[in-house]
């Protein structure tokens, strides 16, 4: 268990708010103590060791910290650890199983939908949000989706290609 | 970026909400969606000892239309909620229009609408629409509930007529006695950004005349600009080529831009006009249709 901003691990010093959650992360779950002032980003990435949600501007735009909070996105660095007690968090870890990955990761890779990578788990996020509620959206409707995401490579339209491969492959699996 | 240290209460009623507030004495704050919040607390704008989280009170997320026709918009409706709403899209064109505008997608499953109009950005969409549609707040504290009307509820930048101790449980958006009409246009520079302008419209009709109207500007001023000469000057006729013209004139002169990096005062006043007499336009040729 871990308490952050305080030495992880170490006691709270005196007069520090801690409250103790118990969040599922990616079907799994987990129980912290946090300081309430703890930013869900930070507790998946130095608490919980899930390095793949980034943190890219910390001020709420470019959606590199996008998770799923219930099965919708979030921008995780726009909320506090203590508000997801009780609550599901689905990362991008939790997207590949052992023996395979997951069709957008697959889209990703066979429309080059990454370059330098940092937006990418959030995009992926933010994509698996829109295909579980529209299993085949258009060109335009993927665009809107991802407007919350900045990618300062890709110019994005191999992201776009990527994510309408995944619902094609998503689609052709499910049938 | 660490905000302050605060400490923090997820009370499962309103009036347990209340009585934290009250116990707080001005040093405790609501905590909606957290989209404005969350940023200004990690910029250190905001330094509260507490943080009431009102997301955990069952009852508050809600878009209703009631019998009357009057409309209800519940403390913890999200941005998004009112964007997929049906009961918006076929009763409340200028909510419909602005939903999918606001921020970013993304932030939009967070936000609330009473949330953004306590947080009383000048900048900030919502408040223009409540203006425009004569809107009012119910705010709920130690004493009961009283109505606050839109128009007197922001009274300042980023600042509100709530009392200490109060919470906006709803925003209501009253009865129409004709058919409802309206519009919001936004120039932004990109998704996500604050709106270099923008312009929400409210119109009612009867028998071809317009019998109300509301026109509140975003962006355009110290505070979201009730541009009430401009839709005076509509009531009463039908919309015609003069009359919006007339109006459009009027708005860009109710609007106190100043020039900054998203353009020239006297470019955003043209902005205004130019939305103002579109969102007409089509309420004219839609009336006409009807006709
Ligand atoms: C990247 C980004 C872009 C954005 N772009 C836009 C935009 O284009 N247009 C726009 O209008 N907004 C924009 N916003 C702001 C967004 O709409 C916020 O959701 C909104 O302003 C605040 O709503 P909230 O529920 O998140 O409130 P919070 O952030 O939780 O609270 C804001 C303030 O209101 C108070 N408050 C909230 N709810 C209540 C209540 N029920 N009773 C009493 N007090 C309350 C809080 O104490 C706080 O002071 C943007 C935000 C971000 C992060
Ligand atoms: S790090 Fe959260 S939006 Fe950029
Ligand atoms: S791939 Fe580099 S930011 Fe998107």
């Amino acid at each position: 268990m871990s308490s952050l901003y305080e030495e992880i691990s170490a006691p709270p010093a005196a007069g520090v708010p801690v409250r103790r959650v118990t969040l599922n992360v990616n079907g799994q779950d987990r129980t912290v103590d946090v300081e309430p002032r703890l930013l869900l980003a930070h507790l998946l990435r130095q608490g919980l060791k899930l390095t793949g949600t980034h943190t890219g501007c910390d001020t709420s735009n470019c959606g590199a910290c996008t998770v799923l909070f219930d099965g919708r996105p979030i921008k995780s660095c726009t909320m506090f650890a203590v508000q997801a007690d009780g609550h599901e968090v689905q990362t991008v870890e939790g997207l590949a199983t052992q023996s395979s990955l997951h069709p957008l990761q697959e889209g990703f890779k066979e429309e080059h939908g990454l370059q330098c990578g940092f937006c990418t788990p959030g995009m992926m996020m933010a994509a698996k949000a829109l295909l579980e509620s529209n299993p085949n959206p258009t060109e335009d409707e993927i665009r809107w989706a991802i407007s919350g995401n900045l990618c300062r490579c890709t110019g994005y339209q191999n992201i776009v290609k990527a994510i309408l491969w995944a619902a094609e492959k998503m689609r052709g699996s499910s049938n | 970026m660490y905000p302050p240290r605060f400490n923090y209460e997820s009370p499962k009623s309103l009036a347990e909400a209340i009585s934290l507030l009250t116990a707080g004495g001005g040093e405790a704050k609501v905590l909606a969606g957290g989209q404005s919040l969350v940023p200004m607390l990690k910029l250190r704008f905001a330094s509260p000892e507490m943080l009431v989280d009102i997301n955990n009170i069952p009852g508050l997320n809600y878009v209703r239309r009631d019998a009357d026709g009057s409309i209800h918009i519940g403390a913890l409706c999200r941005h998004e909620d009112l964007e997929k709403s049906e009961v918006i899209a076929e009763h409340q064109p200028t909510i419909a229009a602005a939903a999918p505008l606001v921020a970013d997608p993304i932030v939009r499953t967070r936000g609330t609408f009473v949330g953004s109009v306590c947080h009383a950005d000048p900048q900030g969409d919502w408040s223009a629409t409540m203006i425009a549609l004569d809107g009012h707040i119910v705010a709920q504290g130690p004493n009961g509930k009283r109505n606050i009307p839109a128009r007197d509820f922001v009274t300042g930048p980023f600042q509100n007529a709530l009392a200490f101790d109060e919470i906006a449980i709803e925003a209501v958006i009253p009865a129409p006695k004709g058919d409802v009409h309206g519009g919001y246009l936004k120039l932004e520079r990109r998704v996500g950004d604050f709106a270099t302008a923008a312009v929400a419209v409210a119109v009612e009709t009867s028998g071809g005349k317009v019998i109300r109207a509301g026109i509140a500007l975003t962006g355009v001023g110290g505070r979201t600009i009730n541009a009430n000469v401009a839709a005076d000057s509509l009531v009463g006729s039908a919309l015609t080529i003069e009359s919006i013209a007339r109006a459009g004139e009027l708005a860009a002169a109710a609007a106190e831009p100043r020039s900054d990096h998203r353009g020239s005062a006297s470019y955003k006043r043209h902005i205004v006009s130019t939305f103002l007499t579109r969102i007409l336009n089509n309420i004219s040729e839609s009336t006409v249709k009807a006709a």
